[in-house]
């Protein structure tokens, strides 16, 4: 086991070194801070994921959902299309970004906070019903948003299409500062509650038995997950294509292979081994499509693609057993 | 002990359980026997705070079920759910070793190995170890489970329908193992059963609850009779009488 963990270093290392330097134009003075700073973003989002896609599948114990199964990436959406809507293409460029970013990780914490009144409403509520009122609300959401987007203008319209995909382009230092700011303190909650994690992944049964009360360990687990979320769409964009996406990819993807390349399911090795393998797919796959293929697609629309055929492999791997 | 005062319970409307007093005193196997929806498995849900109390008492030794911490009870009292479906891929040796987490939160210390590797050896699971719970049999599952609330190392130890599925060698090895734990570990068994024959081979006591009471409460030769079949379980099975264990003719 610990073998595979250097050798996941090893390659994340390998990826982190070839997308510093590979197709290096300039000096040097700048292409480190601005190299740098995208390289922590795509880090920062990618471990913010994992974590929370690690938490969700162990407190809804299902090993195909992820947190935007919830709506999370249809209320970035319509946070975008509410504004753009509202102030125009050029009045929502011109609004300053801590304010954006503080406006998308409140609304997106609100809905989590929301989600887990309807969890405690239930009395003895089950996860299930959490999950179903989380999917009606992104319906919810999304509908409302393409409501308004048919109302836009098309030249604006264009303009919000281009932002409703995870981009790592340019990445502004202060709100990569923030985003780490409540992201890192959110994953090293995550890893204190790792031994009560492997506790309430054996159901809710066994871990009341065993003196873990599992009602408290998935709401302070949800309120993670929202805050992690949260702060990783509104540093990056959403990484599912906001328009559709019923399950993030990404997350799907790196906690699926972790499963695989560490096989165990204490989170104490789940938990860094999907945070590294979040970070190579991401900055190795961001590598080759910049670096070596030089194209300009969004790397979510490729992890996209290779999402939905995993999550088919998963299901129907699942439905056999 | 377990002392239950005045529990009832009811499911929108429904009771379940109706103002139900016992005392289970420490040793011994005891046995919950009834028909379908007598609410046996309910009352032992409740001890083992599975569910929540809505009126009444329970305490266990000078624990208050609901007010005492979660840790505490956990090191008094272990139980084995009658749905033994775990949602995580884990090996047996594994399973087992998460039956320590109340004494040890996480960090399993060489005491806690030696406990799990004699339950193991126990329970028969050595060559099962490294086994996968979904590679293994109903009957190997169910003993691994229980294998976990023994590593637990608690006093009281409460099974929900342990022979669920299990064929008559795997039920007779797990009885067996239960009646030695209450024998020579002087452990409290406390066991839901539907099949009255193992009731009377293996339990010192056996409660008969029907429509949410307790119909009766005693050895198994004074309990199992001919007016109890027919009027609790509605039946008219015979009973025969074999050394000194009565045998239901089924």
């Amino acid at each position: 086991m610990a073998r595979r963990f250097v050798i996941l270093g090893l390659i994340l290392g390998l990826s982190a070194l070839g997308y510093m330097t590979l197709g290096a134009v300039g000096s040097w003075s700048f292409l480190i801070p601005f190299r740098g700073a995208k390289l922590a973003a795509l880090l920062l989002t990618g471990a913010s994921i994992a974590t929370a896609t690690l938490l969700f599948q162990t407190i809804t114990a299902n090993r195909i959902l992820t947190p935007s199964i919830m709506g999370f990436d249809s209320l970035y959406m319509a946070v975008l299309t509410v504004l753009v809507f509202t102030l125009g293409a050029s009045g929502y460029a011109a609004l300053p970004a801590p304010l954006l970013f503080f406006l998308n990780l409140g609304v997106m914490s609100a809905l989590g906070i929301l989600l887990f009144l309807a969890l405690l409403a239930g009395g003895r509520g089950d996860m299930l019903k959490l999950v179903l009122t989380g999917i009606v609300l992104g319906i919810l959401i999304r509908a409302l948003s393409s409501f308004l987007q048919r109302m836009i203008d098309p030249s604006e319209f264009s303009s919000l299409q281009a932002a409703s995909f995870a981009r790592f382009t340019h990445v502004d230092p202060l709100l990569l500062g923030l985003s780490a700011l409540v992201s890192i303190p959110a994953i090293a909650l995550a890893w204190r509650m790792r031994h009560r994690l492997d506790v309430l992944s054996l159901g809710t049964e066994a871990a009341t038995g065993l003196g873990e009360p599992p009602r408290r360990g998935q709401k302070q687990a949800l309120v993670l997950i929202c805050v992690l979320i949260g702060s990783a769409t509104a540093l990056a964009g959403p990484m599912s294509s906001g328009f559709s996406g019923p399950s993030n990819f990404l997350g799907l993807i790196v906690v699926a292979l972790a499963r695989m390349v560490t096989p165990s399911f204490r989170h104490a090795v789940l938990l860094p081994s999907a945070i590294l393998v979040s970070g190579i797919v991401l900055i190795g796959g961001q590598t080759v499509m910049e670096r070596v293929l030089h194209l300009s697609t969004p790397l979510p629309v490729v992890i996209e693609l290779v999402g939905g055929l995993l999550f088919l492999v998963l299901l129907l791997r699942g439905s056999r057993q | 002990m377990i002392t239950i005062r005045g529990v009832s319970y009811e499911i929108q409307g429904q009771p379940i359980l109706r103002d139900i007093d016992l005392d289970l005193p420490r040793g011994g196997v005891t046995a919950l026997i009834g028909p379908n929806g007598a609410g046996k498995s309910t009352l032992l849900s409740l001890i083992a705070r599975l569910k929540k109390l809505q009126s009444g008492r329970i305490g266990v030794d000078d624990l208050e079920v609901g007010k005492c911490s979660d840790r505490d009870l956990a090191k008094v009292l272990a139980i084995m759910p009658q749905s033994g479906h775990v949602s995580a891929r884990l090996r047996v040796g594994e399973l087992v070793e998460m039956g320590r987490y109340p004494w040890h939160q996480g960090r399993p210390g060489a005491h806690d190995r030696e406990i799990v590797a004699e339950t193991l050896t126990r329970f028969s699971l050595d060559a099962l170890r490294d086994r996968f719970l979904d590679e293994i049999s109903g009957g190997q599952r169910q003993r691994a489970l229980a294998a976990m609330a023994y590593a637990q190392g608690t006093d009281y130890l409460l099974l929900d329908e342990p022979l669920n599925n299990l064929d008559i060698a795997a039920a007779r090895h797990l009885m067996r193992l239960l009646r030695d734990m209450a024998t020579g570990g002087g452990k409290t068994i406390v066991i839901v059963l539907h099949d009255i024959n193992f009731a009377a081979a293996f339990a010192d006591r056996i409660v008969v609850m029907h429509e949410g009471r307790i119909a009766a409460d005693g050895a198994p030769e004074t309990i199992i009779t001919q007016d109890l079949l027919t009027g609790v379980f509605g039946t008219d099975a015979e009973i025969l009488t074999l050394g000194a264990r009565p045998v239901v003719m089924v």
